[in-house]
């Protein structure tokens, strides 16, 4: 039987449509047309063409908060991965056991951005912080609003432990869904732990780890609030990430023609990379 | 219309373009709906998909020109509809 496409459907979809221009595509036009003007006030904006983009990408202050950005999602993202896998492949496998494992990853992912830069704020102080002063006590000289390595090793370690846990979750649901059968045979074959994990359980959990990586990268790469709390982007500028230099440039400085500008390019890193990783995991999907 | 929140000329072509761009090929899309090919890009790709990559490596392109040149830009958006044209094309 010839069945005929009706895309009559796809007017159901218009009311979303219509409140995802009003809410996403509006504002992005704004954006785009801020981007090409000094604005001093209301009406009062004047056209430059593209010299905000110009100078923006040739602005030191910017460019030094990127290659921050990428190393700080580069290093997230190379602890959190394998130890993600690694809390995912040491968790019980069913029973009481793994409800309790995975009820305990869960609540750092339940607790507020803001609340986990104070917890981390107060708990690396030197003076009054548990891990700040057993450091001290154990005669590291650790400062993180002084010292540049410590305020990045701070940063880190939140992060890590704020995050690492969505990692460990979503590989053990992807350990989860591979079939007894397969163990089995690695048994027959008397395969060793790390084959099994090599052809085995690393291969089946590829599109998990995909949804991993381009969460952890998003996040990691849009971070404001954790870094802002605990070190409030110092000392100096060392933990200052793109979002933070971009809201002091448009709140804090009014400057709202170069961080248009500036958005706008922050927007296209995102579109680029969000995009190879869609396709990607289409791809895998395809393969499949 | 165009002075709602200080709406510049250049901004409203620009717009208006993408927004005929969206129409024409939602139009060719129903009067011939194309199928995923391969082209030279190293994925399979429908039309659309190579609006999109053709639409964002424009972006990029005029970024490149800003960067690196004081070329002006009429040459960069030569570059991007040629690039655009050739990935919808072959790619």
């Amino acid at each position: 039987m010839q069945k005929t496409p009706n895309n009559k459907a796809w007017f159901l979809v218009l009311p979303v449509f219509l409140l995802v221009a009003f809410s996403a595509l509006v504002p992005l036009m704004t954006v785009v047309n801020y981007s090409v003007q000094d604005i001093f006030g209301p009406g009062q904006g004047f056209f430059v063409g593209t010299e905000w983009f110009k100078e923006v990408l040739s602005d030191e202050r910017l460019q030094n908060s990127l290659v921050r950005q990428f190393l700080f999602s580069g290093a997230v993202l190379l602890i959190q991965i394998p130890l993600g896998i690694g809390v995912a492949l040491m968790m019980p496998k069913s029973g009481i056991k793994s409800s309790v494992c995975l009820i305990l990853l869960a609540i750092p992912l339940l607790i507020p951005w803001n609340v986990v830069g104070t917890i981390w704020q107060i708990f690396a102080r030197g003076d009054i912080g548990l891990f700040g002063w057993s450091l001290n006590a154990l005669g590291f000289e650790y400062n993180y609003t002084r010292n540049t390595l410590d305020a990045w090793l701070t940063v880190l370690l939140m992060d890590v432990w704020h995050w690492t846990p969505l990692v460990a979750l979503l590989c053990y649901s992807g350990l989860r869904a591979i079939p007894e059968a397969f163990y089995q045979a690695a048994e027959i074959d008397r395969a060793s732990k790390w084959a099994v994990f090599r052809y085995i359980q690393l291969p089946r959990l590829k599109s998990v780890l995909i949804i991993a990586f381009l969460l952890r990268f998003m996040d990691s790469f849009m971070i404001y609030t954790e870094p802002f709390v605990l070190t409030g982007g110092g000392p100096g500028s060392s933990t200052t990430f793109l979002s933070q230099t971009l809201t002091t440039m448009a709140i804090g400085q009014f400057d709202l023609g170069r961080s248009a500008a500036f958005s706008l390019i922050y927007f296209l890193i995102v579109l680029l990379i969000s995009w190879l990783f869609f396709t990607a995991i289409t791809h895998a999907d395809k393969e499949k | 219309m165009i002075d709602w929140m200080n709406w510049t000329p250049s901004v409203a072509i620009f717009f208006a373009v993408i927004a005929c761009i969206l129409v024409v090929m939602t139009v060719y899309e129903i009067v011939s709906p194309c199928s995923e090919r391969k082209g030279f890009l190293p994925i399979a790709t429908t039309r659309g998909d190579r609006l999109f990559i053709g639409l964002l490596s424009a972006a990029y392109i005029h970024l490149t020109f800003l960067a690196v040149s004081d070329i002006t830009l009429w040459v960069a958006l030569a570059v991007s509809v040629a690039w655009l044209l050739v990935l919808m094309r072959w790619g």
